[in-house]
C-alpha cells in the first residue's frame, strides 16, 4: 500500500527528531501532547506523594512549611494546567480530526505552536524549583497575599508569568480546535450527527476562549501591581482584595468544566461502545453539556461564601450551583440508561467509565453539600473540599482520562493495551483513591482546615491522615502499573482498525493511520456510521487522488520560545531580553506567515 | 461483582465517617455548642441524608446495570433505543424537586446567621495578623490575643478585620468560618451554651505559618467571665524589690535592642510599661493557656522554646531570632509568668 500512495504523491510520515521537532500533523502534536502532559501528572503525583508523606503523621517535620507551601501550590497548578487540560488536549488533537473526517485541524502549525508554548510553559514554571522560589501562593494566588510586600521573592512572579504563557497555548489550541470542528466536519456531518466527544470538546473550546481572557486580565493587574508598581490589589491604596478573587473564580469555576467536559464526552464514547448500544439521549447529552457550560459561568461567587457577601449574593449563588447539578445528573442518568439493555463487556476502558461514573458522583454529591452557602461556611477551606475535588478531578477526570487512554490507545499506536494488567491499574486506581479520598471528608468535617503542613495530635485525625496517606501511594502505585503496561504491550496485540467495534468514523481507517487519515473525506450519512444501517460509502484503501499536506515548520517553536524568553525578562526585570524576546516572537510570526506553502 | 466491590468500599468508608462521630474531636463541625453552629449542622444533616438517599438509589442502579447487563456468552444484540423522552424527562425533574428541599433551608438558614449586630450583644473585635489572633473588647477595654473569653448564654458578634492578609475564622463548635479581610469588615454572631475551651484556627491560607494560627473560645459561666474582664482590666503589677529575676526580666523586656526591631517594647504592649502595637498584648499573658498563635503552651518550657528562636517555633514568625543569654531568657520568662 506504501508503494501505491507513494505513487500518487500521498505524503508519507517522516521519521528523525527533526520530523517531530517542525511537525504539523495533528496525531503527532496529540502524541506529544499526551506524553508531555503525562510527565507532569506523574510530576504533579510525585507532589501529591511528598504531601501526603508529610501529613501522614502529625508535627511532621519531612519538609518544611516553605517547602509544604510550594509544594500544594505546584500541584494544584500542575494537575489542572499542566496535567488535566493538555491531557484532554491531546486527545482533541488526535481524535477530533478522526472524528470529524477531516485531514487536520484548521491551522496546523498554530496547532504546534499551542504545544511548544505549552510544553515550554511548564518548564518555564517548574524551572522555579531550581532557584528554589516555587509558587507558594495556593494554585488560587488570592490577593494580597500575592503583593510584592506580603510574598517579594520571584515565586510569585514565576507563577504570574508561567500562567500567562500557558493561557496563550491554551487560547491559540481553542480557537483552533472551534473553528476545525465548526468547519472541517465531513460533508454530511451535521452538528446533530458530531460524536458526543467532539460535542464536549466543542462547548469546552468556548469555555476556553471565554474564561481565559478573565484570569489573563487578572493576572495581568497582578504582574503590573508586582512590577510597575500600580494599585490594583493594595488595600492601602484603596484596592479591594476581593476584585481577585471574583476575576479568579469567574474563571476559576469555568475552569472545572473545562477539566471534566473533555472526559464526560469520552466516556460517552466509551459506554456506547462497550455496551453495544448508541447512546441513550444523544441530544439531552449534547444540550446537558451546553447548559453546564451556560450554567458554569454563574455560580462563581460560591467559592466566596466565607468572604461575606451578604445574604442576596449568597442565595443567587447558592440557587444556581444548585441548579448546576440538573444537567450533570441528567448525563449521569443517561450513560446508566445507556448501559441498560446493553451487552455490557467489562474491558479496561468501560471498567474506567464505570469507575467514572461511581466516583463523580460522589464528588458530585459533595458539591450539592457545599452549594448551600450556611453548610459551606463549616466546609469551605477544609479536607471535606479537598475530598471532593479529589472524587470530580481524579474519580472524574482522570478515570475518565484513562478510559480514553485505553480506548484510543490501540488507534494511536496500532497495539492493545494489556486487559489483566489494565484491570489491576483500574482496580488498584480505584482502592487507593477511596482511601486516599473518602477519610478526607470525615477529615475535614471534624475539623482539619486545607493548605497546612502540620496539625495537632489532638484533633484526633492521625489515623484517618495515615489512611488516606496510604491511600494516595496506591493511587501512586497504580500510575506505575499503567506505565510498565504501556511497555509490556509493545507489539504483542495488533488491534486492527477496529478492536472495539466502535461506531464513530475514527475505526473506519486503519491503527494508526496515514498522515493524511481519510484516503478520501468520508460521506457522513448517519450519526453512528459504523453502526447504522444506513452503509456508508465505503472509504477507498488507497488515496484516489494526490493528498497534499502542509510541510513542517520550525517557526511554531520558534515564536513559542520568543514568548519563554519574553516572560524570562519579565521575570529578571531585564527590559533587554524582554525586548529580545518580543522581536523573536515578530519575527518567527514574519516568517511563519510568509513561510512558502508547499516543502 | 466489580462494581459492588467498590460500593462496599465506599460503604466501609461512609462507616468510618459515622464512627468518627463518636470520638473525641475538639474541632469537629458535627458536635456543635452555639446557635450559628447548631443551624448550620441541622442544614447540613437534612442535605447529607438527601445526598446519602441518591448515593444509594444511583449507585445501586448503576451496580444493577452492570451486573444484569454484563455480556455472556450466547446473549442477544442489545436492541437499539435511541432515548425516551418521556424518562428523560422524569430524571431531570427528580433532581430539581429534591434540590427544591435544600435549596428552601438554605435560604432559610443564609438569613438567620448574617452576624448582624444584635442589640444587648457583647461584641468583640477580632483583627487577624501573620500568625496571631489579636481580640479586643471595646466596650470592657480588655485586649488579648489567640483566646477569646466570651461569657455562656449571651450573644457574641465579631467585628473582623485583617491587619495585613486574608485571614478565617474558624471556632467549628461554635459555627462557621467567616474570613477575616484587609479593608473590610466582616460580622459573626453566636450564642453559646456550654461553658468550656473550644479550639479553632485561621481556615484561609495565609502565608508560611498559616498552620500554626490556632486560636481558643474559652465559654465562661457568666460570673467567671466577669471576674476574668476584671483581671484583664487591673494593671498587672511591677515585680516588688525581692524578685530579682523578674526584676531583670523587666530590664530585658525594656532594653532597647540593635536593630531596634529587637527590642521588645517595639512591638510588645505590657500595661504601665510599654506600647508597641505589632505583637500581641503581653499586659496578662500568663493568664493565658498557650503562646505563639496558640501552638506552644503558656509554661516556663513554652516561653523558652519560643525565645530561644521564634522563627523555629513558627517558621517566617515576624518576630525574630533575638540575640539573648540563657540568662535573659531566665529572666524573661519569669518576668513574663508573672503576668496574671
Amino acid at each position: 500500500m506504501a508503494t501505491a500512495a507513494l505513487a500518487i504523491e500521498a505524503p508519507q510520515a517522516r521519521s528523525g527528531i527533526r520530523s517531530w521537532i517542525t511537525t504539523t500533523d495533528h496525531k503527532r502534536i496529540g502524541i506529544l501532547y499526551g506524553v508531555t502532559a503525562f510527565f507532569f501528572f506523574l510530576v504533579g503525583g510525585l507532589e501529591a506523594l511528598l504531601i501526603r508523606a508529610q501529613l501522614g503523621s502529625p508535627h511532621n517535620t519531612l519538609v518544611s512549611a516553605e517547602t509544604y507551601n510550594q509544594l500544594f501550590t505546584m500541584h494544584g497548578t500542575t494537575m489542572v494546567f499542566l496535567a488535566i487540560m493538555p491531557l484532554s488536549a491531546a486527545f482533541f488533537n488526535y481524535i477530533i480530526p478522526l472524528q470529524i473526517g477531516a485531514r487536520d485541524v484548521a491551522f496546523p502549525r498554530l496547532n504546534a505552536f499551542s504545544y511548544w508554548v505549552f510544553l515550554l510553559g511548564g518548564l518555564f514554571m517548574n524551572a522555579s524549583f531550581l532557584f528554589g522560589a516555587a509558587p507558594d501562593g495556593g494554585w488560587f494566588g488570592y490577593a494580597n497575599l500575592t503583593s510584592l510586600q506580603y510574598s517579594p521573592g520571584l515565586n510569585i512572579d514565576f507563577w504570574v508569568l508561567g500562567l500567562q504563557i500557558l493561557g496563550v497555548a491554551s487560547i491559540a489550541a481553542g480557537i483552533n480546535f472551534l473553528i476545525t470542528i465548526v468547519n472541517l466536519r465531513a460533508p454530511g456531518m451535521t452538528m446533530m450527527r458530531l460524536p458526543v466527544f467532539t460535542w464536549m470538546a466543542l462547548i469546552t473550546q468556548f469555555i476556553i476562549v471565554t474564561a481565559f481572557p478573565v484570569i489573563t486580565v487578572a493576572l495581568v493587574l497582578l504582574m503590573f501591581d508586582r512590577t510597575f508598581g500600580t494599585t490594583f490589589y493594595s488595600v492601602a491604596a484603596g484596592g479591594d482584595v476581593l476584585l481577585w478573587q471574583h476575576l479568579f473564580w469567574l474563571f476559576g469555576h469555568p475552569e472545572v468544566y473545562i477539566l471534566i467536559l473533555p472526559t464526560m464526552g469520552m466516556v460517552s464514547e466509551v459506554i456506547p461502545t462497550f455496551s453495544r448500544k448508541p447512546l441513550f439521549g444523544y441530544a439531552v447529552v449534547v444540550y446537558s453539556g451546553l447548559l453546564i457550560a451556560l450554567l458554569g459561568w454563574g455560580v462563581w461567587a460560591h467559592h466566596m461564601f466565607a468572604v461575606g457577601m451578604g445574604s442576596v449574593a449568597d442565595s443567587v449563588f447558592s440557587a444556581t450551583t444548585m441548579l448546576i447539578a440538573i444537567p450533570t445528573g441528567v448525563k449521569i442518568f443517561n450513560w446508566i440508561a445507556t448501559m441498560w439493555g446493553g451487552r455490557i463487556r467489562l474491558e479496561t476502558p468501560m471498567l474506567f467509565a464505570i469507575g467514572f461514573i461511581a466516583m463523580f458522583i460522589i464528588g458530585g454529591l459533595s458539591g450539592v453539600m457545599h452549594s448551600s452557602a450556611p453548610a459551606d461556611l463549616q466546609q469551605t477551606d477544609t479536607y471535606f473540599v479537598v475530598a471532593h475535588i479529589h472524587y470530580v478531578l481524579y474519580g472524574g477526570a482522570i478515570q475518565g482520562i484513562f478510559a480514553g487512554i485505553y480506548y484510543w490507545w490501540p488507534k494511536i499506536t496500532g497495539w492493545k493495551l494489556n486487559d489483566g494488567i489494565g484491570k489491576l491499574h483500574f482496580w488498584l486506581s480505584l482502592l487507593g483513591m477511596n482511601l486516599a479520598f473518602f477519610p478526607m471528608h470525615a477529615i475535614g468535617l471534624l475539623g482539619m482546615p486545607r493548605r497546612i503542613y502540620t496539625y495537632d495530635t489532638a484533633l484526633g485525625l492521625d489515623t484517618m491522615n495515615l489512611v488516606s496517606t496510604i491511600g494516595a501511594f496506591i493511587v501512586g502505585a497504580s500510575a506505575l502499573v499503567f506505565l510498565f503496561n504501556t511497555w509490556w504491550s509493545r507489539r504483542k496485540e495488533p488491534a486492527g482498525a477496529d478492536p472495539w467495534g466502535g461506531a464513530t468514523l475514527e475505526w473506519t481507517i486503519p491503527s494508526p493511520p496515514p498522515p493524511y487519515n481519510f484516503t478520501a473525506i468520508p460521506e457522513v450519512v448517519s450519526r453512528l456510521p459504523r453502526w447504522s444501517r444506513t452503509e456508508m460509502k465505503a472509504i477507498p484503501d488507497v488515496p484516489p487522488e494526490p493528498i497534499h499536506l502542509p510541510p513542517g515548520s520550525y517557526w511554531p517553536l520558534v515564536a513559542a520560545a520568543g514568548i519563554v524568553v519574553l516572560a524570562t525578562g519579565a521575570l529578571l526585570k531585564a527590559l533587554i531580553l524582554a525586548i529580545g524576546g518580543g522581536a523573536i516572537v515578530v519575527v518567527a510570526i514574519f516568517a511563519w506567515a510568509f513561510e512558502p506553502f508547499e516543502a | 461483582m466489580n462494581n459492588r466491590r467498590s460500593i462496599g468500599v465506599a460503604f466501609a468508608a461512609l462507616a468510618l465517617m459515622l464512627a468518627a462521630c463518636a470520638g473525641d474531636y475538639p474541632q469537629s463541625t458535627l458536635h456543635p455548642t452555639a446557635d450559628f453552629g447548631y443551624q448550620i449542622d441541622g442544614l447540613s444533616r437534612t442535605i447529607f441524608w438527601w445526598a446519602v438517599a441518591v448515593f444509594v438509589i444511583v449507585e445501586t442502579v448503576l451496580v444493577v446495570a452492570v451486573l444484569k447487563f454484563r455480556d455472556r456468552p450466547g446473549a442477544a444484540d442489545p436492541a437499539v433505543v435511541h432515548g425516551n423522552t418521556l424518562m428523560e424527562m422524569a430524571w431531570t425533574l427528580a433532581p430539581a424537586v429534591v434540590l427544591v428541599f435544600i435549596a428552601v433551608p438554605s435560604i432559610q438558614t443564609i438569613l438567620k446567621t448574617t452576624g448582624a449586630p444584635v442589640d444587648g450583644a457583647l461584641e468583640v473585635e477580632v483583627i487577624g495578623h501573620q500568625w496571631w489572633w489579636e481580640f479586643r473588647y471595646p466596650a470592657l477595654a480588655v485586649t488579648t490575643a489567640n483566646e477569646m473569653h466570651v461569657p455562656q448564654g449571651r450573644t457574641v458578634t465579631l467585628r473582623m478585620t485583617s491587619a495585613d492578609v486574608i485571614h478565617s475564622f474558624w471556632a467549628p463548635k461554635l459555627g462557621g468560618k467567616r474570613d477575616v479581610l484587609p479593608g473590610r469588615v466582616t460580622r459573626i454572631a453566636f450564642t453559646p451554651d456550654s461553658v468550656g475551651e473550644f479550639m479553632g484556627q485561621c481556615a484561609e491560607f495565609c502565608g508560611e505559618s498559616h498552620a500554626n494560627m490556632r486560636l481558643r473560645l474559652v465559654v465562661d459561666a457568666p460570673a467567671d467571665f466577669e471576674a476574668w474582664v476584671a483581671g484583664q482590666r487591673t494593671a498587672p503589677p511591677a515585680p516588688d524589690s525581692a524578685a530579682t529575676t523578674e526584676r531583670a526580666g523587666l530590664a530585658a523586656f525594656r532594653q532597647v535592642r540593635q536593630p531596634a526591631n529587637h527590642s521588645c517594647i517595639a512591638c510588645h504592649a505590657i500595661e504601665g510599661v510599654s506600647a508597641g502595637v505589632l505583637g500581641p498584648d503581653l499586659s496578662h499573658l500568663a493568664s493565658r493557656g498557650t503562646i505563639a498563635g496558640g501552638i506552644l503552651p503558656m509554661s516556663a518550657d513554652g516561653l523558652t522554646r519560643w525565645l530561644r528562636d521564634p522563627t523555629v517555633v513558627k517558621p517566617g514568625s515576624l518576630m525574630p531570632k533575638i540575640e539573648l543569654s540563657e540568662a535573659e531568657i531566665d529572666a524573661l520568662v519569669a518576668y513574663l509568668t508573672s503576668l496574671r
